[in-house]
């Protein structure tokens, strides 16, 4: 098959610029077998990550002609002849070539209050598939980040990442409140310290997530639909004051270990 | 001490899939000082790839099912070469580990009653895996993870451990690493090790494992003074995908054949019937209509042999294609497509779909998959005792594929998942109580680190030498042809000498740029551990001159007495990644009567 050229981001937190790269490239091949292809022979020092190479890992992410898309379930055949650019996340401090530095979100994940399930009987839980479904979906995610890379709140806005979890940690949030076990209430976390209202619901991250989750329509709506009714619906909130007393608050739930 | 990056630990844990997670689970909730080492970042490692579920006998769908049945099935479908006191744990622990799970998060797919479903795998006798969808592995490792993470455990990320580290009086005290993102070295020191480092398949060229499956705790345990047994037994998977030539190897779920998938050759045959061997007979359906009455009710049929042990299955397939029966690309058909609905397909093999969609453009609700084996799984590794996970290094312990003995020649599906959670645990409390009895490491040998800093830094000083990545390729190419699923003297014997040519291209690499994140730099300290792994599983299949679970043997192709009464072992004489390898008979652990009667007993 015909040659081809891929323009590759290469630097570091220092500046960089674009390479060019012209290699051979076979029938059917994604984008990350031409990477490694260059790695293997002209830049061994090519910095990116990949692990599984069948899109359950998530560690491939990166921009593939400006559109962020795991390089790993992306063909080379369904691109546009051609250059192919490669950079990477837009949204993270990059630390080379292709790799980003992702620690945001594992800082924001480390605030979430966990699962506080109800006790389990002997014998083990009895839940129905209806009930587990809703969580299940939010569960496929292979936390590829390319949701986060693409919400503009944070691609466009390095000051907003203090105050906004991003979508990613939205659908996290709306697994565990739709989880039927789960006891605690993060309402307000959501709305306070994760930034839910910053979102205006543009649905990019529906759109990029390799997995396929309906992120707006089934997490972040209903989530921001939860969140307004306990805020504005005075019974709601009464109902919320009293059963504080019994349900333990973001801060009480962050630090409190789960059974 | 020395000018690097250092940190303490009571626990340290080297490997953060499904067995090293859930050893850090179980030492922090000790109360102990627990730090987890990951070569990738957290969330990624070869746990979230396992896709068809964790063996675990709940009996929620066959209330026949029991520990005693898995326990047997377990040992037969390892060929007898198991440790059994691992396999009697690991049948005992498995359900109520599952059941943990969910307090921690998991949803698993229901039955109709709610509890947790469970689904058929080869050589299970009842259906038995516990799942969600065909994702298992990554819910396993997600919940584990945020586990880990509500306890406020530390996780270093991107951290590639380099070699263990012993105390002045000989106890595994630490080790010496580097932070991929900086190329810095960092020390760790600990009273207790526990290796969780996986499996080592990238040492051949088809394989289902990524880049981190290089056998670098087998490779650290055997120079810190432990045990490797059992190494010749590698699990080539019956099912990876063969097309496109650039996903060769990617695996393809035993799901599919628990669902109802069947294997064909070119002419359309369902082949496996010619390929039942005498111990699986009496077990297995000897019609494609009694098989068929199987899936529905498993009193009605005996299974069909497409459900027989991975190893049984892996040869057939070899088998038919040597003997022209493959397909357009050198595999066999898989087809589900002509079995069930496409609703049905999609709903419980929705990542296959999609896989096959996406990678090969072929519509597996329509046509069958193009399918062969694919180096999968190590059942070899560091010898350990079943109940603590202690190695014969003192402060050194192992869980999970890194770990040997619990599947003895062959794994059966689904107890992959299963034992990282049983044996992670128990590694944990190992180490804990280890830690808690005062005999502990205290200080590192400093001379040592500094040995290994300055043997990873070699590498930088060439100008003239080769590229690391053609020599992965070369060695890949060698062992597959070499070391692979049909093995013979003469090519084993090819072999280890090809094995003693590749160290000295280790130690002629030149590595090109900087140290920061580096990936030509981390393979080239990569190599000396996937050396390490061929050359023992080469001894081992050179030694065993017999065939059984996954070592087989063209010139010896029947198991043998005398060869079923001990595992190969082997340890370094030296402790350095290029000194000689010695190999001995360790005999296996004799099985009280009563688990003996279990194995004998018909059904």
């Amino acid at each position: 098959m015909a040659d081809v050229t891929m323009k590759i981001w290469r630097g570091d937190a220092s500046g960089g610029e674009f390479q060019n790269y012209t290699i051979e490239q076979n029938d059917n091949e994604v984008v990350l077998d031409v990477i490694h292809r260059i790695q293997a022979t002209e830049a061994p020092d090519l910095a990116c990550r990949w692990n599984c190479k069948a899109g359950k890992c998530g560690s491939c992410s990166a921009e593939i002609n400006g559109k962020p898309r795991l390089m790993c379930m992306t063909r080379m055949d369904t691109l546009p002849e051609g250059p192919v650019t490669v950079t990477p996340m837009k949204t993270f401090p990059i630390i080379r070539d292709l790799v980003t530095d992702v620690s945001f979100n594992y800082a924001m994940a480390a605030k979430i209050p966990a699962l506080l399930p109800k006790p389990m009987p002997e014998g083990g839980y009895r839940l129905m598939q209806e009930d587990v479904e809703r969580s299940q979906e939010f569960r496929k995610c292979i936390e590829c980040f390319l949701c986060q890379d693409v919400c503009h709140v944070i691609r466009d806005h390095e000051d907003n990442k203090a105050n906004y979890a991003g979508p990613r940690f939205f659908i996290r949030i709306a697994e565990l409140e739709m989880n039927p076990l789960d006891t605690n209430d993060r309402r307000e976390f959501v709305r306070e310290d994760m930034g839910l209202g910053y979102c205006n619901i543009t649905k990019c991250c529906t759109e990029v997530c390799p997995e396929g989750i309906h992120i707006t329509d089934n997490a972040i709506i209903p989530l921001k639909e939860r969140v307004v009714a306990a805020n504005y619906d005075p019974v709601a909130w009464l109902g919320r004051k009293i059963r504080r007393q019994t349900k333990k608050t973001s801060a009480e739930a962050a630090v409190q270990p789960a059974p | 001490m020395s000018n690097y990056e250092h940190h303490d630990y009571d626990v340290l844990i080297i490997g953060a899939g499904g067995a090293g997670l859930r050893a850090a689970i179980e030492a922090k909730q000790r109360g102990l000082k627990v730090g987890i080492i990951t070569k990738s970042l957290l969330g990624k490692a070869h746990t979230v790839m396992a896709e068809g579920g964790m063996a675990a006998a709940m009996g929620n769908v066959y209330e026949e099912d029991n520990w005693m049945v898995h326990f047997r099935d377990t040992m037969r479908g390892g060929k007898y070469l198991n440790n059994y006191r691992m396999a009697e744990l690991h049948a005992k622990e498995a359900p109520e580990r599952v059941l943990e799970l969910e307090q921690w998060g998991a949803l698993f797919d229901r039955t109709k009653d709610g509890k947790i479903l469970q689904r058929d795998f080869g050589g299970h006798r009842y259906a038995r895996l516990a799942h969600t969808g065909d994702r298992t592995g990554l819910e396993l490792i997600r919940t584990l993870q945020q586990k880990v993470v509500s306890m406020g455990t530390d996780v270093f990320m991107e951290v590639k451990v380099l070699k263990l580290v012993h105390d002045d009086a000989g106890r595994v005290a630490g080790c010496v690493a580097y932070h991929r993102a900086s190329g810095e070295f960092v020390t760790f020191a600990a009273k207790a090790v526990i290796l969780a480092t996986g499996g080592a398949g990238k040492s051949w060229k088809f394989t289902s494992n990524s880049w981190e499956g290089t056998g670098d705790g087998h490779a650290m345990a055997l120079w810190a003074g432990a045990k490797l047994i059992d190494m010749e037994c590698i699990q080539f998977h019956p099912t990876g995908m063969v097309w496109p030539l650039s996903v060769r190897g990617i695996l393809v779920t035993e799901g599919v054949r628990g669902d109802g998938g069947v294997l064909r050759n070119s002419l359309g045959e369902r082949f496996m019937f010619n390929y039942v061997a005498p111990m699986f007979r009496a077990e297995t359906a000897e019609t494609e209509e009694e098989g068929d009455l199987w899936y529905d009710d498993h009193n009605a049929g005996r299974r069909p042999p497409e459900l027989l042990p991975r190893d049984e299955v892996a040869r057939a397939i070899n088998t038919e294609v040597k003997a022209g029966r493959g397909g357009p690309h050198g595999g066999v058909f898989l087809d589900i497509g002509s079995r069930r609905s496409a609703e049905f397909i999609r709903r419980r093999l929705p990542s296959m779909y999609h896989q096959f969609m996406e990678l090969a453009g072929v519509d597996i609700t329509r046509e069958a998959m193009e399918i062969g084996p694919t180096c999968h799984y190590i059942m070899g590794g560091v010898q350990v005792d079943a109940d603590t996970a202690a190695t014969a290094a003192p402060g050194l312990f192992a869980a999970g594929e890194v770990a040997g003995g619990m599947h003895g020649a062959n794994r059966l599906g689904g107890n992959s998942l299963s034992d990282l959670i049983v044996f992670g645990k128990r590694a944990g409390a190992g180490a804990a109580d280890y830690v808690l009895s005062g005999q502990a490491a205290t200080s590192l040998n400093q001379s040592a680190v500094e040995a290994a800093i300055k043997e990873a830094l070699a590498p930088f000083e060439r100008t003239e030498g080769e590229n690391p990545y053609t020599i992965q390729h070369d060695l890949q190419e060698m062992m597959q042809a070499n070391v692979g699923i049909i093995r013979t003297q003469s090519e084993l014997d090819f072999a280890l000498g090809e094995l003693d040519k590749f160290t000295e291209r280790v130690k002629n690499i030149a590595v090109k740029g900087g140290r920061a994140y580096n990936p030509g730099w981390n393979l080239t300290t990569d190599l000396p551990a996937m050396l390490a792994v061929c050359k023992t599983v080469a001894l081992g299949a050179s030694f065993r001159k017999e065939s059984r679970g996954g070592h087989t043997r063209e010139d010896f192709p029947t198991a043998s007495e005398e060869f079923s009464k001990f595992n190969l072992a082997h340890s370094s004489n030296g402790g350095n990644w290029d000194s000689p390898i010695e190999t001995t008979e360790s005999p296996l652990l004799p099985i009280p009567q009563e688990l003996k009667a279990l194995l004998e007993e018909a059904h």
